[in-house]
């Protein structure tokens, strides 16, 4: 459901859907209604932010949509499959296996190395070897910390350690990164750079979720959704945006996005 | 899956290295506990293990029956100064033995103290007057020459087979073999041989076997008589026999052969209290029950300690858990099931206890030497029993991480990220 979403149909697969997503907490007496009845879709390569004030349910969205909490009632489906029923263990494997965690305070193990960091995800599919080590040196040097694996956290700066764990996101091919207000922590510069960072990897089709409060963040995706009160405000395109913002300020403009 | 296990044993030591003060005082508790368990079962084997070897050295087929002294309360009233105390084994009762247990070896010895001269040199031992057969009964060899035979018995011949120190000593440079010993003041016996090194005693006295001369009972009953002059009361004393010793053909038989020697012997000997009868497989088996009581309770003073080690662990271990709440949370993020959480806190549990039951094996291997070198008291480390202790200190480790790592896996995942 996508109502601004351009006329012509759109073929990319769907990876991340939610139908009509409830989250209710109960208070004693009291239900929290943090989401109240949310529908949306993710598809490949999408590139979809997700804004709204405080209260409005964007935590909550976020632990659904990374498969640590579910819903109370509704489907959520990765990958075409409905992930909101699983039990524990199968979760836990949906997040190792379909999605990249990005965080804000970065969230790096401190005792272990940027390379130990990089193999946790696999460790945990059992799939720690010299493939994995291969894997982590590529993506180190993809995200920009080539020699850097063998440093612990503390050595690195607040950017780096983002680096890594951007890096350690990718280790497993998820199908989507999801990232908690990923440069909340960061100057603005190296801001700049991260996000530069999710542009640079969105040619190589990986999806990119970001939760945030910051408009400046926002613009840089595709779409932004605005949640309100547990539900959906409104999905704004926000290439559109840029373009009518453009033409209102009188310049040409090329409508063309593949 | 050899490698996954190595692999968080190596980052479970990263985590403990975390806090390596915290982390070492914890392991004390274990080491101690590991140390003191090695080093009581080595003084306890090593007691024990020369307690059996004496044990053992009588001969576990053996039943040994020994002349004593009556009690002196009676004697006093019963006897005046010059009176001669008879008292003992008597020769015809090694026949009867014999006669009831026809399978069986049957010797008899008789002992006295002399001076032995030989040129210049001289020693005040015990001589062993004996037959044959105690060669094999006491279990010994002989070194060079010949032990006693049926025709030295026969012909009361003045021969002598001495031990390997009393040999030293009256020959320090030349071979014994063929000599003249001067026993007592006038009689002179040739030696025909010398036994191996045995390093074990005679009798009750405490002589060992080595510093004994040996000779046929039967000259020593024609030579020196039945009678002996106690040095220390300055009384007469007759004895036939000091001991006789029975050989049955195994141990299975040991038990049924002594309750009929004491059968046979009681009603000549009991109320005079003048006989003993030794089975040295029943001390054995004495001894072996003790030490399996000694154990038991020693098991029970290590669960204790380990008991406290364990907590100290737990109590580690679950601020560990909370103060890696965060840690948990990325991890789970990351994929891991509660199983992998579990595993990770036993893991490092088990490492932390083990390296205080690794230090505990080491001092517990020290100081049983130290207790030998200052005390003189034997001590055996046993390899089984650093095992024991060794995995037993792991499992502690494991067993007091479980609530702790319990407690991490059932985390929520989104509180644990939350967690500051
Ligand atoms: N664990 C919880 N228990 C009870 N209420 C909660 C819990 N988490 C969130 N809420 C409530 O749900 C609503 C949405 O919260 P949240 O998803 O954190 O919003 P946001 O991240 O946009 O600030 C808020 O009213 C919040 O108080
Ligand atoms: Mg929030």
């Amino acid at each position: 459901m996508q109502p601004s979403a351009p006329q012509t149909p759109d073929f990319r697969p769907i990876i991340a859907e939610f139908v009509d997503v409830h989250r209710h907490y109960v208070m004693g007496e009291n239900v929290v209604k943090a989401l109240n009845g949310v529908s949306m879709q993710v598809r490949k390569g999408d590139y979809l932010a997700i804004m709204g004030r405080s209260g409005s349910g964007k935590s909550t969205m976020l632990n659904i949509l990374g498969g640590l909490d579910r819903p109370t009632t509704g489907e959520y489906r990765v990958g075409g499959r409905d992930v909101s029923k699983l039990d524990d263990d199968a979760l836990s494997d949906v997040r190792g296996q379909e999605i990249g965690f990005i965080f804000q305070s970065f969230n790096l193990i401190q005792q272990l190395t940027v390379l130990e960091n990089l193999e946790v995800p696999l460790f945990y599919q059992g799939r720690v070897g010299a493939e994995s080590r291969q894997k982590a040196e590529y993506l180190a040097e993809r995200v920009g910390l080539g020699g850097r694996l063998e440093h612990k956290p503390m050595e690195l700066s607040g950017g780096q350690q983002q680096r890594v764990a951007i890096a350690r996101a990718l280790m497993n091919d998820p199908l989507f990164l999801l990232a908690d207000e990923a440069t909340g922590n960061l100057d603005s510069n190296t801001e700049q750079e991260i996000l530069n960072l999710f542009d640079d990897l969105r040619p190589d089709g990986v999806t990119i979720v970001i939760v945030t409060h910051n408009p400046k963040v926002a613009e840089r995706a595709d779409f932004t959704l605005w949640l309100k009160d547990g539900q959906v405000e409104k999905l704004v395109d926000n290439r559109t945006a840029e373009r009518d913002a453009a033409r209102a300020a009188g310049a040409s403009a090329s409508g063309g996005h593949s | 899956m050899i490698s996954d296990m190595m692999r968080m044993i190596r980052l479970g030591l990263k985590s403990l290295m975390l806090h390596k003060l915290r982390s070492t005082l914890t392991t004390a508790g274990i080491l101690f506990g590991v140390a003191s368990v090695i080093a009581m079962l080595a003084v306890g084997e090593g007691a024990s293990e020369e307690t059996l070897k004496r044990f053992r050295d009588m001969g576990v087929t053996n039943v040994l029956v020994r002349s004593k002294k009556p009690d002196e309360t009676q004697q006093t009233s019963s006897s005046s100064m010059m009176s001669i105390l008879g008292y003992g084994l008597l020769y015809p009762e090694a026949d009867r033995i014999q006669n009831l247990l026809p399978q069986s070896k049957v010797v008899r010895v008789r002992e006295f103290n002399r001076g032995i001269i030989h040129g210049e040199n001289w020693s005040s031992t015990m001589i062993v007057g004996t037959e044959v057969d105690f060669l094999d009964v006491t279990n010994m060899k002989v070194k060079e020459g010949r032990w006693l035979t049926e025709l030295d018995m026969v012909t009361q011949g003045n021969v002598c087979v001495i031990g390997e120190s009393l040999a030293r000593t009256l020959f320090p440079l030349s071979n014994p073999i063929g000599m003249t010993l001067l026993i007592g003041i006038e009689d002179r016996f040739q030696v025909v041989g010398v036994l191996d090194y045995q390093g074990r005693a005679a009798g009750p006295n405490g002589t060992t076997l080595d510093e004994c001369a040996f000779i046929p009972l039967s000259s020593s009953r024609r030579r020196f008589g039945d009678t002996i002059r106690n040095t220390s009361t300055n009384r007469f004393e007759a004895i036939e026999l000091h001991e006789i010793k029975v050989k049955l053909p195994s141990s299975a038989e040991v038990e049924g052969a002594a309750n009929v020697l004491r059968a046979m012997l009681a009603p000549a000997h009991a109320p005079k209290g003048d006989i003993e009868i030794t089975v040295p497989l029943e001390l054995l088996r004495e001894e072996e029950k003790q030490e399996a009581m000694f154990n038991l309770v020693l098991a029970v003073i290590a669960s204790i300690s380990l008991l406290v080690g364990g907590i100290g662990i737990m109590n580690v271990m679950l601020a560990t858990v909370t103060e890696r709440t965060r840690e948990i949370g990325i991890r789970r993020a990351l994929g891991a099931k509660k199983k992998h959480i579990i595993q990770q806190f036993l893991v490092e549990a088990g490492v932390l206890s083990a390296l205080g039951g690794l230090a505990g094996v080491g001092l517990g291997y020290i100081v049983p030497k130290l207790i030998t070198h200052f005390f003189h008291q034997n001590t055996i480390v046993l390899w089984i029993h650093v095992l024991l202790a060794f995995c037993i200190s792991a499992a502690v480790g494991v067993v007091f991480g479980i609530y702790p790592a319990w407690r991490a896996a059932n985390m929520d995942p989104v509180e644990a990220l939350r967690h500051e």
